[in-house]
């Protein structure tokens, strides 16, 4: 107290700030604390991104199994916006415009739905996705599960016909594929789909999952824009090919080979925009390499020997489980740290 | 060929077509200077002058206060109108001897040797020392302390830092195009007084010029440096990140340069060495960038300590109506001012005025990209401290290796949350160091 009153009567009048500051008649400067630079990058922009890289898959999906598709991407994306809202109105906290990440909670949960699936049942599952999946956890950056994913957990169990019902494509041709999915066909009736549809997309799956190539294209998207850590992907998809091979190379009869593994399913999809969920998985290098190992020895191990055709749901899920363990056990190393200490 | 560097760090915008091209311009003597005694880290100079005594350009007003300390020059040839307390632009108000001209210089040189070659290491520190020089990248240190080492500590590297890697800024690099001679002396010279054969100079990439000019007075003057350019990269002038750079030796935790044998100055500082030993001229001036798109003619000054920001944005054709921020030093790590009533200190190495949207307060939650964890050069993990500081766990920071963040703000620029990080580690460590005391 005394020191401050020495300062104000050592402040010498001429050199009050205010007063130069009227003098000058300007507007008092910015304060803040450095930075004073900031890049570019932002939550916003990675969800828009993240949303456009998506949208090749999506129109896709809509072109080759129609309007009800269309029809259920827009249920599922209003119905995740409308709960994160409704949540934040009951909750008291402010009510505002969702930052994007509903969006793409919704669009994600959908492209992982059959073509066909009712309406009610994308309602439902949008709710589960962000009410349980994510807002129960704290909103946006809390929940320890993919939401999207959670959502389609939930539907697998509430609707398990419809969630393995497949129409096919509008243009294919009926007698190069059946109803089924290629992974569903490999499972139950040991019937081997060749790669080119795979990566082309006139094949029976979900709404997304279908064209590897529109998949992979957005993918890359998000990798060269640093939205989507690239190890992720990369550990993910290539313990899938390296497994598959050894498991291929040792009965090819009863294997598929490496690539279809790659190919099929919703790998692509849950590789590039699901594992790579930022909030779900690990924040450190060392942990992103182990995250992607980890999903693709249980995607392997569902495949193979589940009693699933399909995988790629459960093994991000169960990895999503070990992050906050991961998380721990690969903190870096502070610079000058010996390796022993 | 692949440039070496260090691992991690961030790309920004390096901002600095402003004033890279523009000859550094030696301004006139200002008619008051403002000295305040707390330049350097250390202990702050005790005045040994009082009010209305005459004074010398080069003569000691203020006397080093302990080991870690500083002697302070009167950088004017005048009388010393008041010792009083005036805003610092480190945002306090500071004791300072306020000193009006009352004619042209007249110097008060240091005594030096004719030759300093055949002079001994400790005339040479005793040199350095009564200049008053400290580093001049912007950290202060009392460069006599540096430069004698602990006799346990064998130091076999010098590095000469001439990154300049805080965006803006172009103070070092227009030394090294127009003053290599003088800087490649004063490295010869600190090099002389550590003893040490290994001469280092980074530079980064993005000053070919310079590092064409250092290599060809190198090879015409005999020296044996070796320049190292660096790739593009901030905090790259951070010593611990250079010296890896550079070396790929890594200073352990809590622990200096030297514990690795190296010492790092920057090119202003040796510049200042060759100009004490040389010419017994104390440290009174330095090269200041002023800068960014809120002046009118951004350059590179040779200034007195002491002007005042005031006085340094006039001679820079003065403000745009639409600036709204000035800080000193780099965008990274400089210090917003609230008003241009603030004298230079050695540690000023720009002043940046720049027109800023509306400040962007907007923080999102933490959606846990680890970009920031990614990009810290100390392989910390921002977010955990920032959040720990946040809820007042200070105890717990230790074990995430608090004390070794450079507050470099890279974690800051990339983080995509807009969460203020480094200020809460700032707080953080604060507070640990209080409760620790």
């Amino acid at each position: 107290m005394e020191e401050k009153s020495k300062i104000e009567t050592a402040k010498p009048k001429k050199k009050d700030p205010r007063a130069m500051l009227q003098k000058l008649n300007r507007k008092p400067f910015l304060l803040k604390s450095s930075p004073h630079l900031q890049s570019e990058y932002s939550i916003e922009k990675i969800m828009r991104g993240v949303i456009l890289a998506l949208l090749p898959t999506t129109i896709f999906g809509v072109i080759i199994f129609g309007w009800h598709a269309l029809f259920m991407i827009l249920v599922g994306i209003f119905t995740c916006v409308l709960t994160e809202l409704l949540f934040n109105l009951i909750s008291g906290k402010k009510f505002k415009l969702t930052d994007g990440t509903s969006v793409i909670t919704g669009l994600l949960l959908v492209l992982t739905l059959p073509p066909s699936f009712p309406i009610s049942g994308v309602i439902l599952g949008s709710v589960v996705a962000i009410f349980l999946g994510k807002m129960i956890f704290g909103g946006l950056g809390y929940n320890v599960f993919n939401p999207a994913l959670l959502g389609r957990a939930f539907l697998q169990a509430s609707y398990p016909v419809k969630m393995t019902t497949w129409i096919l494509p509008n243009y294919a041709e009926a007698d190069a594929i059946t109803g089924a999915t290629p992974l569903g066909l490999l499972k139950f009736e040991n019937i081997f789909t060749s790669i080119k549809p795979l990566i082309l997309g006139n094949i029976g799956g979900t709404i997304g999952e279908t064209s590897a190539i529109l998949i992979l294209l957005g993918g890359i998207f998000l990798l060269v824009k640093k939205y989507a850590d690239w190890r992720i992907p990369l550990s993910y998809i290539g313990t899938v090919f390296i497994l598959g091979g050894i498991f291929w190379l040792i009965d090819p009869t009863q294997y598929p080979n490496p690539i279809f593994h790659v190919f099929a399913g919703g790998l692509m999809l849950g590789a590039f925009f699901m594992a790579t969920d930022m909030v779900t998985s690990p924040v450190t290098n060392k942990g992103s390499w182990i995250f992607g190992i980890g999903a693709g020895i249980v995607l392997i191990t569902i495949r193979l020997f589940g009693g699933l055709p399909e995988g790629v749901m459960y093994s991000i899920l169960f990895m999503n489980g070990f992050v906050p363990l991961i998380n721990r056990y690969t903190q870096p190393k502070t610079f000058g740290r010996l390796k022993n200490e | 060929m692949k440039l070496s560097t260090f691992k991690s760090g961030i790309h920004p915008n390096s901002f600095k077509h402003y004033s890279e091209k523009k000859k550094i311009e030696k301004m006139s003597v200002p008619d008051e200077v403002f000295i305040p005694l707390q330049q350097h880290i250390g202990k702050p100079a005790k005045p040994i002058v009082k009010k209305k005594d005459e004074v010398k350009t080069g003569q000691i007003i203020a006397e080093a206060d302990g080991f870690i300390s500083s002697v302070i020059h009167s950088p004017i040839t005048g009388k010393v109108k008041k010792i009083d307390e005036f805003n610092h632009p480190s945002g306090v108000r500071s004791t300072m001897i306020h000193i009006t001209k009352t004619g042209d210089d007249d110097w008060d040189l240091i005594d030096i040797p004719k030759d300093w070659k055949n002079s001994k290491k400790e005339e040479l520190i005793e040199i350095v020392k009564k200049a008053g020089i400290v580093g001049l990248g912007g950290a202060a240190f009392p460069t006599q302390v540096k430069l004698s080492p602990p006799k346990d500590k064998v130091i076999d590297s010098f590095i000469l830092n001439g990154v300049e890697c805080e965006p803006y800024l172009t103070a070092d690099h227009r030394m090294m195009l127009e003053y290599t001679d003088k800087v490649l002396l004063g490295m010869a010279i600190t090099m002389k007084i550590l003893d040490v054969k290994n001469g280092y100079i980074g530079i980064e990439n993005n000053k070919p010029d310079a590092i064409k000019k250092m290599q060809q007075r190198i090879d015409e003057l005999n020296y044996d440096f070796k320049v190292v350019p660096l790739q593009l990269k901030y905090p790259q002038g951070a010593e611990k990140m250079l010296i890896d750079a550079v070396l790929k030796r890594k200073v352990p935790v809590g622990g200096l340069p030297m514990d690795v044998g190296v010492v790092v100055n920057n090119v202003g500082t040796v510049f200042a060495v060759c100009e004490a030993v040389t010419e017994g001229k104390a440290l009174i001036e330095r090269v200041v960038t002023v800068t960014g798109a809120g002046i009118n003619e951004p350059k590179n000054v040779l200034a007195r300590i002491g002007t005042t920001f005031e006085k340094m944005i006039e001679n820079s054709g003065g403000l745009k109506d639409e600036t709204n921020h000035i800080y000193m030093g780099g965008p990274m790590m400089g210090i917003s001012q609230h008003t241009t009533d603030v004298p230079i200190i050695k540690a000023t190495s720009g002043i940046v005025c720049s027109i800023e949207k509306s400040v962007d307060e907007k923080i999102s939650p933490c959606i846990r990209c680890g970009t920031c964890i990614r990009v810290c050069p100390m392989f910390l993990m921002p977010t955990k401290l920032s959040r720990l500081s946040e809820l007042g766990k200070y105890d717990e920071l230790e074990q995430y290796d608090i004390q070794s963040c450079i507050e470099c703000g890279s974690c800051v620029y990339s983080c995509p949350s807009r969460i203020p990080l480094v200020q809460w580690i700032r707080v953080g460590k604060l507070k640990y160091n209080q409760l620790n005391k």
